[in-house]
C-alpha cells in the first residue's frame, strides 16, 4: 500500500500538468499582493466606509493577516478546479492512456489501488494548500508585517489581536484541507466512470456550482437540503475569524463564536469523504475493465 | 504435472450478449498456446478474465493449481501480460517505466538488471528516452519487457503483433520462441495472424462466438501429411449422407452449408475423386488446402471466411 502510494505520488509529480496548479496559485497570490501593496489603503478604506463614522481604526490595517484573509476568500473558490484537474484524472487518465489494464494485472487488490490513488490525490491537495499558506500567509507577513486583524462581516466588524491570529489560520487551513479533500473525493469518485479526464473535471465543477447556488439561495424550498450539501460547509473556515465577545463587547482571546458550527461542518465534510470513497471502492471492485 | 491454466465452463455475459459461453481449456507448462478466433470471438474477454480485469459470470479459473478468485495476488505475481496495446506512461522513459512496473510487481531490480531487460527487447540504446518518442514496435517491445521484468512463469500476450511492420512481427515471434525454448516460460498468445501462430504454437485453441471449436496440439491439428479438402457438389446434403455411409466417413470434418470438408492424406485425393465419379456425384469444385489459415477458416463461421475459403 505504501509502495503503491509512493508510485502514485511519483506519477503525479512527473506530469507537467501538476505544476499548472502551483503556477496559477503563485500568479494569483502575487497579483493580489501587488495590488494591495500599491492600493491597499484605499481598498481598506472602501470596505470599511460604512464604519468610519462609528469607530476609529488605527494602525496597520492592510497587514499580512488581512492580506491572507483576502487571498483565501478569493482563492478557495478557484482551488477546487485545480484539485479536480488532478483528482478527476486519477482513474480516468489511466483508463484513457490504457495503463489501467496493465496496472490491474499487478499483484495488489483493487481496494489497495483505490486507496493509494485517493491518498495520493489528498497528498497533492495538501501540498497545494501548504503552498497557498506559504505564499498567502508567510510571504504576506514578510511583505506587509503584522498587526491586529480587522475584518468585515455582513452586519458587524471583528477585531482580532495580533497575537491571537496565527492559530486561527492554522485552524482555517486545516479546515480548508478537509473541504478540499471533499472536492478531491468527489472528483475521484467521478473519475472511475469516465475514460478521459475532461468529463470528471467538468462534472465536479458542475456539481460544485449547482450545490453552491443551492447553498447560497435563501429560498425555503432549499432549506431542508442546504445543511447536507458539502458546499454549504466549505466556507466554514471563516468561523475561525469570528470571536466571542464579553459584556463590554471586547474580543475574548482564543475563542471562536460558534465552535459547534465548525464541528458540525467538519463531520458533514468527513461523512461526504467517507461516502465518496466507500462508493468508489464498492463500484470499482466490481467494475469490468474494458478500456 | 498440473496445468498452468485450467479453465472450466467459463461464461461471460454483458447484458444480453454472451461474449464467452461455457469455455473450457487447459494450458500445460512449457506450452506456447495459440488462442485463435475471429474479431469478437471472445479471445480478449477470456484473457481479461484470466488476468482478473473482468469478472466471469460463471465458471472457474485455476492458474498454477490455485483458484484465481481466492489466490489473485499469488497468481498475478507469477504472470506477466501485454493486453492488446502496450500502453505505458508516455511521459516517462523506457527505463523509468520498467522500474515503476517492477516495483508494482513487488520485484527489487538492480539498474544492471533493468538495462539487461531493455537490452533483451532491443531498447537499451533508447533506455532514457521518453516513451512518447517511441514507434509502435518499440512500445510493443517495452510492453513485453515490462511483462517479463518480474520473471513470471506465465506470459499472456493478447494480439502482440498488432500494428507492427513485418520486421517487428518477426522480432516478436523470435522473442516468444526465445521465451519458450531458452527461458522455459509458458506463453498464451492470441493473434489474428494465423501464420504467426502456426510458426510458434505447440497447442492451439480455436473459439467462435465464445465457444470452443477445437483444441489440440499443433501437430495434430496441422499435420502436414494431412490435407483439408473442401468439396462443393450440386447436392451437398445428399453427398454428405453418402460419404457418411462410405469409407470416407471418418475423414469428414465440421461441415458448412456451402461445402463439405474432409481431412485426407494427399495421395488419397485421386481415390476420392474416383469414388465420387463411381457414385454419380456431380462435383462443382474439389480444393485441397493444408495451412492453419485454411483450418481456421474451416472451423470458424462467418461470411468473410466462407467467401475467403471459396476463393
Amino acid at each position: 500500500m505504501w509502495k503503491l502510494f509512493q508510485i502514485e505520488v511519483y506519477k503525479i509529480f512527473r506530469r507537467p500538468r501538476t505544476y499548472i496548479a502551483f503556477a496559477a496559485i503563485t500568479a494569483l497570490i502575487v497579483i493580489v499582493q501587488l495590488g494591495l501593496k500599491s492600493d491597499g489603503k484605499e481598498y481598506a478604506e472602501f470596505i470599511m466606509s460604512d464604519l468610519k463614522n462609528s469607530i476609529d481604526v488605527e494602525g496597520n490595517i492592510v497587514n499580512g493577516y488581512f492580506v491572507c484573509y483576502v487571498v483565501l476568500q478569493l482563492l478557495l473558490i478557484h482551488v477546487p478546479l485545480l484539485i479536480a484537474l488532478i483528482a478527476g484524472d486519477m482513474i480516468s487518465g489511466e483508463s484513457n492512456a490504457g495503463t489501467l489494464r496493465l496496472l490491474l494485472t499487478k499483484p495488489f487488490s483493487r481496494t489497495q489501488f483505490i486507496f493509494a490513488k485517493f491518498f495520493a490525490s489528498v497528498f497533492y491537495t495538501l501540498l497545494l494548500l501548504v503552498w497557498i499558506a506559504i505564499l498567502a500567509l508567510f510571504v504576506s507577513i514578510l511583505i506587509f508585517g503584522t498587526d491586529d486583524m480587522f475584518i468585515m462581516k455582513t452586519q458587524y466588524a471583528v477585531q482580532i489581536e495580533n497575537g491571537d491570529v496565527f492559530w486561527r489560520y492554522v485552524g482555517a487551513f486545516c479546515f480548508a484541507a478537509l473541504a478540499m479533500t471533499t472536492v478531491a473525493a468527489l472528483a475521484f469518485f467521478l473519475s472511475q466512470f469516465a475514460e478521459n479526464s475532461i468529463g470528471p473535471i467538468v462534472a465536479t465543477m458542475s456539481v460544485i456550482i449547482v450545490f453552491t447556488i443551492l447553498s447560497t439561495m435563501s429560498l425555503p424550498i432549499f432549506a431542508k437540503i442546504r445543511p447536507w450539501l458539502f458546499t454549504t460547509h466549505m466556507v466554514t473556515w471563516k468561523e475561525f475569524f469570528d470571536v466571542k465577545v464579553n459584556d463590554a463587547n471586547e474580543s475574548i482571546r482564543g475563542t471562536v463564536q460558534h465552535p459547534e458550527r465548525l464541528i458540525r461542518s467538519a463531520l458533514i465534510l468527513t461523512g461526504h469523504i467517507i461516502i465518496f470513497l466507500g462508493v468508489t471502492v464498492g463500484v470499482f471492485k466490481r467494475k469490468d475493465i474494458l478500456s | 504435472m498440473q496445468p498452468i491454466i485450467k479453465v472450466n465452463s467459463l461464461t461471460k455475459k454483458f447484458g444480453n450478449l454472451t461474449a464467452v459461453n461455457g469455455l473450457s481449456f487447459t494450458v500445460e507448462q512449457g506450452d506456447v498456446y495459440g488462442f485463435l478466433g475471429q474479431n469478437g470471438a471472445g479471445k480478449s474477454t477470456t484473457i481479461r478474465m484470466l488476468l482478473t480485469l473482468i469478472e466471469p459470470t460463471e465458471g472457474n479459473i485455476e492458474l498454477f493449481g490455485l483458484n484465481l478468485k481466492t489466490h489473485r495476488k499469488e497468481i498475478l505475481q507469477q504472470a506477466g501480460a501485454v493486453i492488446e496495446k502496450p500502453d505505458v506512461y508516455k511521459y516517462l522513459s523506457a527505463y523509468d517505466n520498467l522500474k515503476l512496473f517492477a516495483k508494482l510487481s513487488n520485484t527489487v531490480v538492480s539498474n544492471a538488471r533493468l538495462m539487461e531487460q531493455l537490452d533483451m527487447v532491443g531498447l537499451a540504446e533508447r533506455a532514457h528516452d521518453k516513451v512518447k518518442t517511441f514507434s509502435q514496435g518499440m512500445k510493443q517491445r517495452l510492453g513485453i519487457g515490462i511483462a517479463l521484468i518480474h520473471n513470471p512463469q506465465l506470459i499472456v500476450l493478447d494480439e502482440p503483433t498488432n500494428g507492427l511492420d513485418p520486421q517487428g512481427i518477426a522480432d516478436i515471434r523470435n522473442l516468444i520462441l526465445h521465451l519458450s525454448r531458452e527461458m522455459k516460460k509458458t506463453v498464451l498468445v492470441s493473434s489474428h495472424l494465423l501464420s504467426e501462430i502456426e510458426q510458434i504454437a505447440t497447442r492451439v485453441l480455436i473459439i467462435d462466438k465464445g465457444r470452443k471449436l477445437v483444441e489440440g496440439s499443433a501437430v495434430e491439428l496441422f499435420d502436414p501429411s494431412q490435407t483439408l479438402v473442401a468439396m462443393d457438389t450440386t447436392d451437398n446434403h445428399s453427398t454428405l449422407e453418402q460419404l457418411k455411409q462410405s469409407q470416407w466417413g471418418s475423414a469428414l470434418q465440421q461441415q458448412r452449408d456451402t461445402h463439405i470438408v474432409l481431412k485426407l492424406k494427399r495421395e488419397d485425393i485421386p481415390e476420392l475423386h474416383k469414388w465420387l465419379v463411381q457414385n454419380n456425384i456431380a462435383v462443382i469444385s474439389l480444393q485441397p488446402r493444408h495451412s492453419l489459415e485454411d483450418y481456421f477458416l474451416q472451423v470458424t463461421s462467418g461470411k468473410q471466411h466462407v467467401e475467403a475459403f471459396s476463393n
